[in-house]
């Protein structure tokens, strides 16, 4: 049914574009539509802000889930959301965060920030970069649809086989699953090779590795990280997907195969994408807490270190997820020993933090709220990490809701807050006015103290013997008020985010004009006007120390020396291609869903033959003359 | 660092062409990122291999299907291409077009022998019960050796795309890139083919 639905649509489509069912005159009109100009760019700085839009509204969604997750948890023997659609809620929360939220949401900042830092006019690739976002997009649509077609996921963000399998999720559910992040992951890994050759090879002169801000230094770490994280989850997601869809016997005991297979190969993705996930969030803190403690970042050379160790054990830990799997005491010790090791350079990192602010000129604004928030809530999150990796204890607390405390301490401890602390911090670079700092207040203390007693007494709860993934409980354990609690922080934390809404709101109506250097800021991105002119710097600066921009302003120089004339600028012209491409992708996932193998490969059809245009395109971009440009240099 | 402004000197390309620009540069750099990322996929899909391979339930083992005349023919065909594509970007290196066209006409030629042979073999497989749902064995090995042949498809595709735009275009600091980051391509497929020659054929055969 499905598949004579689309192919008629697609069949409509065709038939006008061949007999001329539009024309030059609505092209034209399309062209300039406000949604056209968003679709087709390839501005580094407008894809930030889809990738920030988009990870909204997907935090939106889970953040819902998780808001009717906790209210049947409220009291025992609840009735309100019962079985199936508890364990499609719960799938859909973790998978949601994790893959369409934190990431995301992080590489709209990065998007925005790690080529301004670096002194970049613009990404090495900026025809992928709009792809890359297209298929993330298109990947989280295709995940959140299935809650109207066929039913949602409900395996578990870790979709462990064999419960992943026909015989036990039949429907569409975990087609979904593995199909969506297909697509998105596709986006991932194109995104991380872009950050990659963009901080390696479009450097100012003068910006040595060792002058790179921090926020920079972790996105570099992580997009590492995605590029040999991520092949290994799609050749898993792809297992999987055969496992269901041509009767494979990867992971299906009974055919020969193996579901532990699937267990390493979704924890050696899946651990260090709890640090791809992690480190961007260190680097918004590091260069948050030297702004506003008024320093420079203390340890600089041994914070690069700590970044790259923890990257480097963030591979050789993967294990530690599966301590109850049986695979004997060697193994267990030795990725014991590799997960505490890991609590090294994170301290490292925490102190340099804390002697960051000794001694320094603090201002609390809400950036730096969120940043100290996040060192105790972090701790604590890295405390209960090392009592996990003592193996004999993680018998005890495996699968109890006590995991379920840690990965929340340290998932909404650190992405979340130093996603909020990134997103104040920057607001004013990237859209040109100020956040209001009373209601970033309002946002910080509800949150703060909502996540605490969200997530404070499920480490009881777990210590308890209360599993997680279970829909109800029985009364008289002692389980009630530490349940009721939990629940309870959800809605101050639900409070919280309002306030945040409210803020944004508030500030696209009515938002205080923000200079370009309204923090007294330290680093290259302060030194041009917010929002950054499309080619960002008139001419490439000259860096010539670590904290450029505070090294000339100590100098008393009011912008950065340029390191060449003032000449034409090369820019990309927007692209349709990425869209239409995703729109292949889109289709072809679709059309896997539900196992009608045609409209799937017509999908993957449209995508080769727009691989074939693109490479054919002979598109040098446009340049902008140094006239048009003299207002941007005087107004910097 | 404009791509357009260096196409048509006077003074004719540079020695290296594919690295004379930015963008060239970039996409050289990023295209062995995104060879390190092949590298782990495969790397999964070999270790799920190792992993499966002794399950072969009641169908065929290893030693039992594989035949090394037509495997060694593979491997010949697709290490010859390797070279060819070598020679290609000499060519290139070299100014000359025409040759550089013969020899990727070359490679690509040789790459669609090997896809010929590898298809043979898999109808020969299936003969004798060995097929993707027969076994977990078979699941991986197919998976593993399809992802490869397919890249070669993919290979074989993309070359015949680039002698189309090398034959309008010529040789330019905009298109030596991408015949260059193609060649990388194929050498990175054919270093594939010597770890699954290695460790499904060999270390196959020898069990």
């Amino acid at each position: 049914m499905a598949t004579l639905i689309i192919l008629i649509v697609v069949a409509l489509f065709l038939a006008a574009i061949l007999t001329g069912g539009y024309n030059e005159q609505y092209l034209d009109r399309v062209k300039q539509n406000w949604l056209w100009d968003w679709i087709t760019t390839v501005d580094h700085k407008k894809i930030g802000i889809l990738y920030l839009i988009g990870g909204g509204l997907f935090f939106a969604i889970a953040g819902l889930e998780s808001l009717l997750i906790r209210i049947q948890l409220m009291f025992p023997n609840n009735k309100f959301i019962l079985g199936d659609v508890f364990n499609q809620l719960l799938t859909m929360h973790g998978t949601t965060m994790i893959f369409l939220v934190a990431l995301p949401v992080l590489f709209g900042l990065m998007n925005v920030i790690v080529p301004l830092q670096i002194g970049a006019r613009d990404v090495a690739f900026p025809f992928l970069n709009s792809l890359g976002f297209w298929l993330y997009f298109a990947g989280g649509l295709l995940l959140n649809i299935s809650w109207i077609f066929g039913g949602a996921p409900d395996a578990g963000w870790t979709s462990y086989a064999t419960l992943a399998l026909n015989d036990f999720s039949p429907g569409p559910g975990v087609n979904y699953y593995v199909l969506g992040l297909q697509i998105a992951g596709i986006g991932t890994l194109i995104s991380g090779i872009n950050f990659l050759v963009t901080i390696i090879n479009m450097r100012a002169p003068g910006m040595t590795y060792l002058r790179l801000p921090l926020f920079t230094w972790t996105t570099f770490v992580t997009s590492a990280l995605i590029l040999f994280a991520f092949p290994p989850l799609t050749a898993g997601l792809f297992m999987m997907m055969f496992d269901r869809l041509f009767e494979t016997n990867f992971f299906a005991t009974n055919g020969g195969g193996n579901a532990t297979v699937w267990q390493h190969i979704f924890w050696i993705f899946g651990h260090p994408e709890v640090y791809i996930l992690v480190l961007p969030a260190f680097g918004v803190f590091s260069d948050v807490i030297s702004t506003f403690s008024k320093k420079r970042l203390f340890g600089y050379h041994s914070m690069v270190f700590a970044v790259v160790l923890i990257g480097f054990l963030g591979f050789m830990v993967w294990v530690h997820h599966m301590f109850t799997v049986g695979l004997g005491p060697i193994a267990n010790t030795i990725f014991a020993v590799a997960t505490m090791a890991i609590a090294v350079p994170t301290g490292i990192k925490v102190f340099n933090w804390l002697f960051t602010m000794l001694g320094g000129r603090i201002r609390f604004t809400t950036a730096m709220l969120f940043a100290t928030g996040f060192i105790v809530a972090f701790v604590m999150g890295g405390v209960t990490g090392v009592m996990l990796a003592v193996v004999p204890a993680d018998l005890q607390f495996h699968d109890t809701y006590f995991v379920v405390a840690h990965f929340h301490y340290v998932i909404i401890g650190g992405v979340v807050l130093g996603f909020f602390s990134g997103f104040y911090y920057w607001w004013p670079k990237i859209f040109g006015t100020f956040l209001d700092e009373k209601w970033g207040k309002w946002h910080f203390w509800l949150f703060y103290l909502g996540f605490h007693l969200t997530f404070f007494p499920q480490h009881f709860l777990g210590l308890f013997g209360m599993p997680r993934r279970v829909f109800t409980y029985e009364a008289g354990y002692g389980l009630e008020l530490n349940n009721l609690l939990s629940t309870l922080g959800t809605f101050l934390m639900t409070a919280g985010v309002f306030c945040l809404v409210f803020n944004v709101l508030r500030t696209v109506i009515k938002g205080q004009q923000a200079p370009g250097d309204p923090w007294d800021g330290r680093t290259l991105e302060w030194s041009i006007s917010s929002p950054p002119p499309e080619y960002n710097f008139a001419q490439v600066p000259q860096i010539r120390g670590l904290d450029a921009w505070w090294l000339e302003k100590q100098e008393g120089n009011d912008r950065m020396p340029p390191a060449e004339p003032l000449g034409p600028i090369h820019m990309p012209s927007p692209n349709y291609l990425p869209f239409v491409m995703t729109l292949g992708f889109f289709i072809s996932g679709l059309g896997f869903v539900f196992h009608s193998i045609e409209v799937g490969f017509l999908g993957l059809a449209v995508v080769i033959v727009t691989l074939y245009v693109r490479s054919f395109e002979e598109d040098h971009g446009y340049h902008l003359h140094p006239k048009e440009l003299e207002e941007g240099v005087n107004g910097s | 660092m404009k791509i357009e402004e260096k196409t048509a000197s006077v003074a004719g390309l540079p020695a290296e062409p594919e690295r004379a620009t930015l963008e060239g540069k970039n996409k050289i750099l990023g295209f062995w990122l995104f060879l390190g990322a092949e590298t782990t996929l495969f790397a999964t899909m070999f270790g799920t291999y190792l992993a499966l391979k002794g399950e072969t339930l009641d169908g065929p083992t290893p030693p039992e299907i594989f035949v090394m005349p037509v495997v060694a023919l593979a491997t010949v065909v697709l290490l010859t291409s390797s070279l060819t594509s070598v020679f290609a970007i000499m060519a290139m290196h070299q100014n000359d077009v025409k040759k550089m066209i013969r020899w990727f006409g070359l490679t690509i030629l040789l790459g669609a022998v090997f896809l010929g042979v590898e298809i043979y073999e898999f109808i020969e497989y299936t003969h004798l019960g060995h097929t993707l749902t027969s076994s977990a064995f078979g699941s991986s090995f197919y998976l593993l050796l399809g992802t490869h042949g397919s890249h070669v498809l993919y290979g074989v595709c993309w070359i015949i795309g680039l002698m189309i735009q090398a034959r309008h275009k010529g040789i330019t600091v905009h298109t030596a890139p991408k015949f260059y980051v193609a060649s990388l391509y194929w050498h990175f497929v054919d270093v594939v083919w010597v770890f699954i020659f290695t460790v499904v054929y060999l270390m196959g055969m020898m069990a």
